[in-house]
């Protein structure tokens, strides 16, 4: 007779589980020392070969940056980073330059191999666009031919300060200003490279456009920054993804993405974060403080969704300001914690436009000693007449060493608005499992269909392509339970 | 000088009108360091995000109030439950007034905080309870504690039940210009007693009034405390309530706030859970108009298995009126098989109210169910029009639906003559004679 599988055995699992993806890449890098000063900051403009404004933008960043402290309301506990004992800049120095995968360094597909990710698999699957970001530098970008057919960019920041000033000097810094927070203002001094992205007006992209992140070179924090530009009418779904190889060290990461959707475009965001969460005992993994943020203009709409099973510290509140009438604002997440992981995470959904809604979906699934918090901004201008939105926020608990919060805001000025917010806590219930033993559904079998159940909402917010993905991550923190 | 200077510089004078022998006076000087060192708190606090003391620090408060300050009963009677029979303790400025109040010894102690400091035979229990679940930390708190003299003393002995509802009124006359008063009341009901508190805070005059108010109530095992609150003050008072109450194994407490009136209220009620088995109900509806500003700050605090909470709070907010919510609910790792809920409705009415709502949990048990909701929306347009259709005025109609949606709240009032007149008070706030008996 086979084992029962309890939930005891399930939280066991769960703990000895180490991370998967642990491995390290040994590619010759170029890394600058430690430290930041305004130097350091010229030097990284100068290495990316940027125009002067380009340079003046990342000094006012870092003369604010120096003014500002670092925010401490999150609900997370951490020893915080020295930022001078950080490398700012660190790439592959064998910059390929490769049309097809044959040139790509062996060693690097191998990596991506392992990571179940390879170029090739992509490329037949599913016709996604993949733009690597080995540590800072792009290194290959694919089916750039078909899109620039069609006029949309896609290509690392980098190059589109160099080849479409215009665009990135427009737009660069609108939605997350320099100053708008600690995190944003020191990616806006050092911000090593990242994605660009514009569809020009009634352009729907014909592929999904992905980038994975990786973070490799031990000691350099990864500052990345993506802008995308959707312009009127037009559609895309960029798919963002993350491993990390394992390290003791704590790594810093502060990203910043800015999201435009001009009339009646439409932009859907998908993350799936998996960076190294630290051992079974807390030490290492990666601090990651996000800044991710998104505009619509009148219809459009801006959807985020995130499965967030990665990172020692999580900081991160992707955000929609619906200033046009009849905009869309959804967020969709999971977040997993387990061991000694703290998430605090959650959106904001600023509604200024008439007519405007948002949707929030938030799962939190907390095991080990992990804790796991929803903060949420909603936000009812006076002017925005009838908007309308939902809230929900569910919170998962395996174990009694763990904990979830909910930490919701909501503010309205404008009485024509709806709002509901609504928010559970609970266990894997004891009669559900034993409805399902009863359905003749073992134990194993049941939690997994129980997890998977709670977190199907959002699940299915992800791109087919990217869902197979997602469940593969996903297992790394709930092997077992997710079916 | 502001009121912070104010209120520091003059403890030394108050420190001449009471005992300063009594051990009391320990726990006074240790409060008014913590106060002098944290000052009023700002809007920059989490905790005051949303409801600013500036206004009220600039005022010119007098803090000693005329003790011959009297009032005639026929003045003051509609502000009693007079339609039944009650205990009463009544202060007028912050002063006690025998003439119009009736307190007992009998059986059950329904008396004074300045009494029982004074008598030696109530020294044990002060000792055991006073200042024992307010906070210590919190510096309006520690303000009223360091100006601890005068409040309603009120003990239930083991197995003993209050025969009538205990009402605590706080009359403030105006012959001064602007007055400050901190009532400090302590309420312990013992093993297996029982007893309904009502609370009224009313100003007769147009002169600003500033109450800081602090009670704390402890409940031994299985007692049960009903306690109301009446807030439907004039628009030139101010009112910060700060209630804390400890519970033990099967205790029951049950608050209701009912906020029509006054400038600014900010209401802290705490519940803290010391035992298995207990339960909690914070109950509140809120109603405002004009420039007023209602904030409730609730804690429900499980430290204990097997318990329940359940939280309901609705507002109708009209013209400029602001309403903030904050309700916390903490569930301790050894907190299992907690029951903890939360609802927050609100409807706003008028183009330039704002509320606020910030309704948080946070778990460290898993097997619990904790659960929360909050809403903000307008009346169903359709049953508007059904009962417009069947020829009731919008608004009456109105007033109809609105009362509907306040009405859970109201329906756990347990002394029927005190619903009547909350229900009076609601007709009258939404302006309409529904021409029936609600």
């Amino acid at each position: 007779m086979a084992m029962a599988y309890t939930e005891e055995q399930l939280k066991k699992e769960l703990e000895t589980k180490e991370y998967e993806y642990g491995f390290y890449t040994d590619i010759e890098s170029d890394t600058f020392p430690k430290g930041l000063n305004e130097e350091v900051v010229i030097a990284i403009s100068k290495k990316k070969e940027e125009p002067e404004w380009m340079t003046q933008w990342r000094l006012e960043s870092f003369r604010a940056w120096k003014e500002m402290k670092e925010p401490e309301w999150a609900n997370v506990d951490y020893e915080k980073p020295d930022f001078q004992d950080i490398s700012y800049y660190s790439a592959p120095t064998k910059k390929p330059k490769y049309n097809s995968l044959d040139e790509v360094d062996p060693e690097l597909l191998d990596t991506f191999k392992r990571l179940g990710i390879s170029l090739d698999e992509q490329k037949k699957l599913a016709g996604v666009a993949v733009d690597i970001v080995m540590d800072s530098v792009s290194v290959a970008t694919t089916f750039r031919k078909t899109l620039a057919e069609k006029g949309i960019i896609f290509c690392s920041i980098s190059d589109a300060i160099k080849e479409h000033p215009e665009l990135v000097r427009k737009y660069l810094g609108t939605v997350v200003p320099q100053k708008d927070n600690f995190y944003a203002a020191l990616n806006s001094a050092v911000f090593s490279d990242g994605s660009f992205c514009y569809i020009p007006k009634g352009v729907r992209c014909p592929m999904e456009l992905s980038t994975y992140f990786r973070i490799n070179q031990g000691g350099t924090g990864q500052f990345e920054r993506t802008l995308l530009i959707a312009d009127e009418g037009s559609y895309v779904s960029y798919l963002e993804g993350c491993t990390a190889p394992s390290r003791d060290e704590n790594q810093l990461h502060a990203a910043v993405v800015e999201l435009i959707a001009m009339d009646n475009a439409e932009i859907k965001y998908s993350t799936v974060q998996n960076w190294y969460p630290g051992d079974k005992d807390g030490k290492g993994g990666v601090f990651n403080f996000v800044t991710k943020r998104g505009w619509c203009e009148n219809h459009a709409k801006i959807s985020w969704t995130q499965v967030e099973t990665g990172s020692a510290i999580t900081w991160k509140y992707p955000s929609c300001v619906l200033k046009g009438d009849y905009s869309i604002g959804e967020f969709y997440s999971i977040a997993v914690t387990n061991n000694h992981q703290q998430a605090d995470t959650g959106t904001k959904m600023v509604h200024l436009g008439k007519n405007t809604r948002s949707t929030i979906i938030s799962k939190g699934i907390s095991a080990g000693q992990s804790q796991n918090s929803y903060r949420g901004l909603v936000q009812v201008h006076s002017r925005a007449e009838n908007a309308r939105n939902f809230s929900q926020c569910d919170s998962l608990l395996m174990g009694n060493a763990c904990g979830a919060h909910t930490f919701p805001y909501i503010e309205v000025k404008n009485k024509t608005a709806q709002i509901e917010h609504e928010a559970t806590t609970s266990k894997i219930g004891e009669d559900q499992i034993f409805y399902c033993n009863q359905r003749g559904i073992d134990t194993e079998s049941a939690i997994a269909l129980i997890v998977n159940g709670f977190g199907k909402e959002v699940l299915n917010k992800l791109p087919m392509e990217f869902a197979v993905e997602a469940q593969k991550l996903l297992q790394i923190s709930l092997e077992g339970s997710v079916g | 000088m502001d009121l912070k200077e104010k209120l520091i510089s003059s403890f030394l004078a108050f420190e001449n009108t009471v005992n300063m022998e009594h051990p009391v006076h320990d726990v006074r000087t240790e409060a008014i360091k913590v106060f002098e060192t944290k000052g009023f708190p700002n809007k920059k606090e989490e905790a005051w995000k949303y409801t600013s003391l500036n206004s009220l620090q600039k005022i010119d408060f007098s803090l000693f109030p005329n003790w011959e300050n009297t009032l005639e009963y026929k003045d003051v009677r509609k502000y009693f439950l007079h339609e039944i029979d009650s205990y009463k303790i009544v202060f007028v400025d912050g002063v006690y007034s025998s003439y119009l109040s009736e307190t007992t010894h009998d059986g059950v102690d329904v008396c004074l905080m300045s009494s029982a400091m004074n008598k030696s035979e109530y020294q044990p229990v002060i000792d055991v309870y006073f200042n024992q679940v307010a906070s210590k930390d919190e510096p309006l708190t520690a303000l009223n504690t360091a100006f601890t003299r005068e409040g309603a003393y009120i003990r239930i002995p083991r197995n003993k039940v209050a025969k009538k509802p205990i009402e605590i009124l706080h009359f403030s006359t105006g012959n001064e210009a602007a007055l400050m008063v901190q009532p400090r009341n302590l309420i312990i009901a013992e093993e297996n007693a029982e007893l309904q508190v009502i609370e009224r805070h009313q100003s007769l005059t147009s002169n600003e009034v500033f109450t800081n108010c602090v009670t704390e109530i402890f409940a031994d095992k299985n007692a049960i405390v009903d306690y109301y609150k009446v807030q439907n003050d004039v628009a030139t008072a101010s009112l910060i309530d700060n209630t804390y109450i400890s519970q033990k194994n099967g205790s029951s407490v049950n608050v209701h706030t009912f906020s029509f009136g006054g400038k600014l209220t900010r209401n802290n009620l705490n519940f803290y859970q010391n035992g298995e088995r207990i339960n909690s109900t914070l109950k509140g509806v809120t109603i405002l108009g004009e420039k007023q500003h209602v904030d409730h700050h609730t804690l429900v605090y499980h430290k204990q298995p097997n318990c329940e909470s359940h939280q309901d709070y609705k507002g109708i907010f009209g013209e400029n009126s602001i309403g903030v919510f904050n309700g916390k609910i903490i569930v301790d790792k050894i907190a299992q098989k907690t029951d903890a809920f939360q609802q927050n409705n609100n409807i706003l009415i008028s183009d330039k109210a704002t509320i606020n709502s910030k309704p948080q949990l946070e778990i460290f048990a898993d097997d619990v169910k904790c659960s929360h909701g909050c809403t903000i929306g307008q009346l169903d347009e359709e049953a508007l029009f059904y009962l417009q259709s069947r020829g009731i005025p919008k608004r009456e109609a109105q007033a109809l639906l609105m009362y509907a949606f306040a009405n859970n709240v109201l329906e756990s009032v347990r002394i029927p003559e005190l619903k009547a007149r909350i229900n009076k008070l609601i007709a009258m706030k939404l302006g309409v004679n529904l021409g029936f008996n609600l």
